[in-house]
């Protein structure tokens, strides 16, 4: 991280959540859809409170010191959000656009329906990240729990440790990267080769993220294209 | 929903404490589960040859002192009740499954929640802020506790519908999730002589627990049978004299989190829960995995 110069660091807005009403802050958030503001904010003490910088839209920098609850920086659009600590269920959930990075781990269905931004995750992801993801991409230094990826329609979810059971189960056209193991594939997801455009396309997934990495280690996962119709040869799968 | 937190002191600080910060904990899952909520604290360990009932009675004007004088007369002693709202907890001079048949088959009208010699536990509906109150949650020193908060969806809000169920002596269960196969199992656990005073889908999870340890499973070993035998969603905390154990279903539906300084290890559904305690800025937080037990005990903590 920059270290920020004396004026920049005086630019930034500083909300304690021990004293502001988490609905104050949200509020003062979402006018700056409308309005111009402070362009970098920091958010201290959030105590595991739900639903913390929801809903912005706005190019700016929000940096949260401390552990968060559900629904962090959901619905986000073009902001970049830095949580430094944990997150809870529903992380930047429905992202349209913009970034969210979380130093620690988080909890389940991360990045669910995102679509679109970049969603990096330091540590480890648990079940269902980037369940019915429509376009986001999402980068997890870490390992994902089981059914993540379910139903994932497009965008990429890069894995650098392990993923969990039953990974990409009816998937649609996401790609998956994983490094590490992969417990067991869901239903109509299988592995698939991993050709100089997929190395591009994660090498530069990586750069955006940070994290450091070679592609060429990684696998590719993705549908096989079999539950699209009905099937009754299939039925058993859907 | 509902809530569930849990604390296991390491320290003599949090053992002086441990109501203040159970309190704390609780009314920060509130809002997860506002129909009643309930606790069970390890506390007060009663003398050598004697045992310690917790009864509740539906009756405010109770007198518990005659209760306790028919205990004394039944056994030996003299008993003082201490008394917290609709309960009270009474030391008796004989072991726990003798006071506890003595009560129900000559009080009827009272209800055993806890026999044992350090569990107390206590439960009644309403918000759980207003609970902690009326029980003087804050008042309570121990070694550990649970607490729940409950969102009723099975069956009725009742006191005797809240959790923590106890599930034999110095055990109990807490649960966030519901149970699909409750009344197939409670028929078949009834069948094994397990008696159920409610049709709550936990106080068959509890009986369950209670059936296999008395077929000889060890608390991990129930749990496991958990996994095989229960259809639903499930986060439970289990509490003993020794300390609590976590499991969460294979699929885990029900949110839990883990988290261990020096001086205490602690589990709440949600981060919030535990970021009421002092030093949990540093804790090591975790997301207990699915279908894994979890067991915190004081040998294995000193060991």
């Amino acid at each position: 991280m920059a270290i920020a110069t004396r004026e920049q660091q005086a630019a930034v807005e500083l909300v304690d959540l021990e004293k502001t009403p988490l609905r104050e802050l949200n509020r003062r958030l979402h006018e700056l859809a409308r309005a111009p503001g402070p362009e970098a904010w920091r958010i201290v003490n959030p105590s595991g409170a739900h639903a913390v910088a929801c809903g912005l839209d706005a190019d700016v920098e929000i940096e949260i010191d401390g552990h968060v609850g559900y629904y962090c920086a959901g619905m986000n659009k073009r902001a970049t959000v830095r949580i430094h600590g944990n997150a809870s269920t529903g992380l930047a959930e429905n992202m349209m656009s913009g970034r969210v990075v979380v130093d620690g781990n988080v909890s389940q269905s991360a990045g669910a329906t995102g679509h679109g931004g970049l969603l990096v995750v330091r540590g480890d992801a648990s079940a269902r990240c980037g369940i019915s993801m429509k376009g986001i991409d999402i980068v997890v230094g870490g390992s994902v729990g089981h059914m993540s990826a379910f139903m994932a329609q497009t965008g990429c979810l890069v894995v650098c440790g392990d993923a969990g059971e039953a990974l990409g189960d009816s998937i649609y056209e996401a790609r998956l990267y994983v490094r590490g193991s992969v417990a067991s594939l869901g239903a109509d997801c299988v592995e698939k080769e991993l050709r100089d455009e997929h190395r591009a396309q994660l090498g530069a997934l990586l750069d955006a993220a940070g994290i450091d990495a070679d592609p060429g280690r990684f696998r590719r996962y993705g549908s096989a294209r079999q539950l699209y119709n009905f099937h009754i040869d299939h039925a058993g799968s859907y | 929903m509902c809530g569930i937190v849990g604390l296991f002191g390491k320290s003599a600080g949090i053992e002086e404490r441990l109501g203040v910060h159970l309190a704390a904990m609780l009314a920060q899952m509130n809002d997860r589960g506002p129909d009643s909520a309930g606790v069970a604290v390890y506390r007060d360990p009663a003398p050598a040859g004697s045992s310690k009932l917790t009864l509740y009675s539906a009756d405010p004007q109770e007198d518990w002192a005659s209760v306790a004088a028919q205990l004394g007369e039944a056994f030996a002693g003299a008993p003082e009740p201490d008394v917290r709202a609709s309960h009270a907890v009474l030391v008796v001079d004989a072991d726990a499954a003798a006071a506890e048949a003595w009560v129900r088959a000559n009080r009827p009208d009272l209800r055993v929640m806890s026999a044992g010699s350090v569990i107390e536990i206590y439960k009644e509906t309403g918000l759980p802020r207003d609970f902690a109150e009326e029980f003087r949650l804050t008042d309570l020193r121990g070694t550990h506790a649970l607490g729940h908060t409950r969102m009723a969806t099975e069956s009725r809000v009742t006191t005797e519908g809240s959790h923590p169920f106890s599930t034999g002596l110095d055990l109990c269960l807490v649960h966030n999730g519901s149970l699909s196969n409750h009344n197939r199992l409670r028929r078949s656990l009834r069948r094994e002589g397990i008696e159920f005073q409610t049709e709550n889908d936990t106080e068959v999870a509890a009986g369950y627990l209670a059936w296999q340890m008395r077929e000889g499973a060890t608390l991990e070993q129930a749990l496991e049978g958990c996994l095989e035998d229960l259809d639903g969603f499930y986060t439970f905390a289990v509490g003993t004299a020794e300390g609590f154990a976590v499991l969460r279903d294979p699929i885990a539906c029900k949110p839990a989190v883990l988290a261990e300084t020096d001086d205490w290890v602690a589990m709440g559904s949600e981060w919030r829960a535990i970021a009421a305690l002092p030093g949990s800025a540093e804790a090591r937080m975790w997301e207990p995995e699915p279908g894994v037990v979890y067991v915190w005990e004081r040998e294995k903590v000193a060991a």
